[in-house]
């Protein structure tokens, strides 16, 4: 792997444009979650702490240079897939559900280490051969998907099962299949719907999404959410109410402020505009995260880049439809905006690895 | 190897058909129809539906309250406060909102002394409502000690608590209101239009919780209660209240009532009863007790009446103050009725009949007069009608009309019987006595010149007076004397009608005097009901109440003594 091209060693490994544009998303979910809070200064510290380890996390990834660690990529998706049966087994359960790992000093979410990891093995398992795969690796590859996400579903947590699935299948659609593949995946996909409607979803979920196509069906009940979240964001109007000022959130009529709708409390106070702006953060970060990929130099790494991105796009996109009520309420966080610890910690560590890929570039392409 | 070149071959056949930087455009553009989307439904949300959404967002955290204001206060004529309205603290609860946190409900229970199976049964029978009441009037230590716990749906409420800083001395007079600050009895219920305030409504807004955050503005500007000063004089009921509660005690009464009326203005300077109640404190009253029976108890006036037989005498013109009746031998029949004196008093006059209280000269004078002119006479001092004091609850008493009479019915309702009235009543037309024949409107309220009608001639009522004064010099009433004053008064001693038969034992005890008798100020009304130790003439127990009373009244009322 020697080559006697001119090498620009930077003292540090960074893309600054990204690092600058998740530092100004990071401060503007600082500045709303102090207003969905009611100004609580001390959930503000946690989230600064989180997001400063968050970042720590981000640049310590980016000096990595990842050809070197490319041979343990099989090794830690191993240790991520047990470490997802011990939850099964021996692990803590919260609100029902059984997700913790407890270390002793901390409690660990091996899901969210999966969702870094499942790309990480993906990428190089697809990438390491020419494109695109043959039919046998892409049915091993599907298998690689298939143990984590049903895993994880086990807990349960159909939310974050969904989130993985589709990051592995966004690898693998990167990875070059044939379009009548997709097509007819996707009608089976179409075809299984009626299915599990009637045979596989429990009534509870049936009525999440009755609700969701007729939230004023039960407004005080399954409805309220969505209702609370279209009248917040309507009630912004163009220029929103002002920081601080908005009724609904203040008021605490709208539910889940910190968290998942925190879209709303954002779009009540600064409204349309604020709205654009938010967007176009998003955007730039998600066309850089594309400029990177298309810029990558091997497979595994045009792979591993399209897929994070890809899946931070799907972060965004659900959250926002669901809180504007385009799609029902999955819950899935506001990417760097929401209040919540893990999966910020996830976030940041995809994005260290899109910069480690762009930063430790060959010049050998140009 | 001619299968090697082949796979390869097929291989870059392939590799060939992916062109990854088409399907990378192809997710840019991906990319960017999202966030279309999402922005189209942004607008969507913020422009074209935004009235529909806000005035939906309004609706959840724009609300109404009213505003409380404090209920008038009651004073004496002097300004001292009879009935002032002071803050107080109610605790109600969100049954939506407490419900979260149940463990908590046994402290809440705890501090404000119910049980908490009662508060159990309270709120979950109430889950739907947003606003129980959980205990109204709590003291302002246990509402600090309920703010303290931070209970979440728990809230305090400003009220309003009557609050009677002369206790049972005005209680009937006054009477009382109930939780909600509305008027019950006495002159509470009689004033509540004026006392209640209206309350004013402002535009607050409320958080989910239904907790006021901020106030928006007026809607209307709250009305606080008028205050209201009235005709008592603070002084004149305590000394009342004192004298009459001693003698009520001391003779082991039923009940007893007084009133001092100014006799030229009609105004109530004093009015009290026995048996009393703290209004601060009601928890134990029983209804008999908050009866003001100066106004809504009758009774038959026996001796007192007897002066209006005379006048009504005078007035006929068959009689002058000197004609004398012959009430030998001290005993009348008169069909089933016997009428007696206590002894044989003989042929007298006038003066006498009234000085010795005869009863058989009092119905001979009656029986001798035309019905009509005693019943006319009778009805121009007001009885048989309300005083129209607009006291609640007040009687007119009754009076029969003279056609439905007998003779019998003539002449005992010329010493009193057959005839019933209220002590208001009663003190109202001596007034007119001692006001030169000039019947005064009655008044709780201070008030200045008033114009009375003249009922009867200067010269009559100054007649009586005399008649009435001898009563007290030389008479039935001297225990009535007061030193330096010179006083008119008559005693009653009234066989009490109980459920259509006269018991021998239960009488009523009366004493109605005016002082001073040269320039009367002052008429006074004492009734003790049924006494039942020592002495039961009203000349024995009622004339010492009035004359003690009279003695401190006389005094700060700066009334200058009579020279004797």
């Amino acid at each position: 792997m020697q080559n006697n091209w001119p090498q620009r060693k930077p003292l540090i490994f960074i893309d600054k444009y990204l690092f600058f544009s998740l530092v100004l998303l990071s401060c503007v979910g600082l500045i709303i979650l102090y207003s969905a809070s009611n100004q609580n200064t001390s959930l503000i510290l946690r989230q600064i702490v989180r997001l400063l380890i968050g970042f720590i996390i981000m640049l310590s990834i980016a000096q990595m240079n990842l050809q070197k660690i490319i041979s343990w990529i099989p090794w830690i998706y191993l240790i991520g897939v047990i470490l997802l049966a011990l939850v099964l087994i021996i692990g803590d359960s919260s609100k029902g559900a059984q997700r913790w790992l407890n270390l002793g000093l901390f409690r660990f979410q091996p899901s969210e280490l999966m969702k870094i990891t499942l790309p990480l093995m993906l990428a190089w398992y697809i990438g390491n051969k020419p494109l695109p795969p043959t039919y046998t690796r892409l049915l091993l590859a599907i298998i690689m998907i298939v143990i984590p996400v049903v895993l994880i579903f086990k807990e349960p947590d159909l939310g974050t099962s969904l989130l993985i699935a589709s990051s592995g299948v966004f690898v693998i659609l990167l990875a070059g299949m044939n379009w009548r593949l997709i097509a007819s995946f996707v009608a089976v996909i179409v075809a299984f719907i009626p299915i599990l409607w009637f045979y596989i979803m429990h009534e509870y979920q049936q009525n999440r999404v009755l609700t969701f196509l007729n939230p004023e069906s039960d407004p005080l009940g399954a409805g309220y959410h969505i209702i609370q979240s279209k009248i917040a964001i309507g009630s912004g109007g163009l220029y929103g109410k002002g920081w601080l000022k908005g009724t609904q959130s203040q008021l605490q009529f709208l539910p889940e402020r910190t968290t998942d709708f925190i879209f709303a409390v954002y779009s009540e106070e600064f409204g349309l505009m604020g709205i654009l702006f938010l967007l176009m953060i998003y955007f730039f970060i998600l066309t850089k995260g594309l400029y990177v990929a298309l810029h990558a130099q091997d497979s595994f790494s045009r792979l591993l880049v399209g897929s994070l991105i890809l899946t931070f796009f799907v972060y965004i996109f659900v959250n926002i439809s669901m809180v504007t009520g385009l799609l029902p309420v999955v819950g899935l966080p506001l990417p760097l905006i929401s209040y919540g610890g893990t999966s910020i910690v996830t976030l940041m560590a995809g994005f260290g690895l899109i910069m480690s890929v762009h930063t430790h570039r060959r010049f050998l392409s140009y | 190897m001619p299968i090697q070149p082949k796979k390869k071959n097929s291989r870059r056949r392939r590799y060939k058909k992916y062109n990854s930087a088409i399907r990378r455009r192809w997710i840019l553009v991906i990319f960017l129809i999202v966030i279309i989307i999402l922005f189209w439904r942004a607008i969507d949300l913020q422009i074209n539906s935004s009235h529909f959404l806000q005035s939906q967002g309004q609706k959840r955290h724009i609300g109404i309250e009213k505003i409380i204001v404090h209920r008038g206060m009651l004073m004496d004529r002097n300004g001292e406060p009879l009935a002032i309205s002071t803050p107080i603290q109610s605790v109600w609860v969100n049954p939506k909102q407490f419900v979260e946190n149940k463990s908590q409900w046994g402290k809440l229970a705890g501090l404000l002394d119910i049980e908490l199976v009662a508060l159990e049964k309270l709120l979950i029978n109430r889950m739907q409502r947003e606003f129980v009441y959980v205990k109204r009037h709590i003291s302002p230590f246990i509402a600090a000690e309920v703010k303290e716990l931070k209970l979440s749906g728990v809230f305090l409420q400003r009220e309003y608590r009557r609050y009677y800083p002369t206790k049972e001395m005005s209680a009937h007079l006054l009477g009382f209101t109930n939780i909600d600050d509305q008027g019950q009895e006495g002159l509470e219920l009689g004033l509540n239009n004026f006392l209640t305030g209206i309350s004013g409504v402002r535009q607050v807004i409320k958080n989910k919780y239904g907790k006021v955050i901020a106030y928006v503005k007026n809607i209307s500007l709250p009305r606080p209660g008028q205050d209201i000063r009235l005709s008592i004089d603070r002084r004149l009921q305590y000394w009342t209240y004192q004298e009459l509660k001693t003698a009520v005690l001391r003779a082991k009464a039923t009940a007893g009532s007084a009133i001092i009326l100014d006799i030229k203005t009609g105004e109530v300077l004093a009015m009290t009863n026995q048996p009393d109640y703290n209004p601060n404190n009601r928890r134990e009253l029983k209804s008999d007790h908050y009866r003001n029976r100066v106004i809504t108890d009758v009774f038959e006036p026996g001796s007192t009446i007897k002066p209006f037989t005379i006048i009504a005498a005078l007035t006929s013109g068959k009689y002058i103050p000197t004609s004398r009746i012959d009430t030998r031998p001290g005993i009348l029949k008169l069909g089933k009725h016997i009428i007696r004196d206590s002894r044989n008093y003989g042929v007298i006059d006038l003066a006498t009949v009234i000085r010795k209280s005869s009863n058989v000269g009092a119905s001979k004078i009656a029986l001798s007069l035309s019905a009509e002119q005693l019943w006319n006479n009778l009805t121009k001092f007001g009885f048989g009608k309300i005083s129209g004091s607009g006291f609640p609850g007040e009687v007119a008493g009754s009076l029969m009309n003279f056609q439905q009479w007998n003779k019998a019915r003539q002449g005992t309702i010329g010493y009193g019987y057959g005839i019933n009235m209220t002590i208001l009543q009663l003190a109202r037309a001596y007034a007119a006595i001692g006001n030169q024949g000039i019947l005064p409107p009655i008044s709780f309220f201070p008030t200045e010149a008033v114009q009375g009608q003249q009922i009867i001639r200067k010269e009559i009522a100054a007649q009586t007076m005399q008649m009435l004064e001898a009563v007290v010099t030389n008479g039935t009433g001297t225990l009535a004397q007061v030193k330096g004053f010179r006083v008119a008064g008559k005693t009653g001693t009234v066989r009490k009608y109980i459920t259509g038969k006269y018991v021998g034992e239960n009488h009523l005890a009366l004493f109605v005097g005016i002082v001073p008798a040269s320039a009367p100020r002052l008429v006074m009304v004492v009734l003790i009901d049924s006494p039942h130790r020592g002495s039961y003439y009203g000349g024995k127990i009622a004339a010492p109440v009035f004359s003690k009373v009279m003695t401190n009244v006389l005094r700060v009322l700066n009334i200058s003594p009579d020279d004797y």
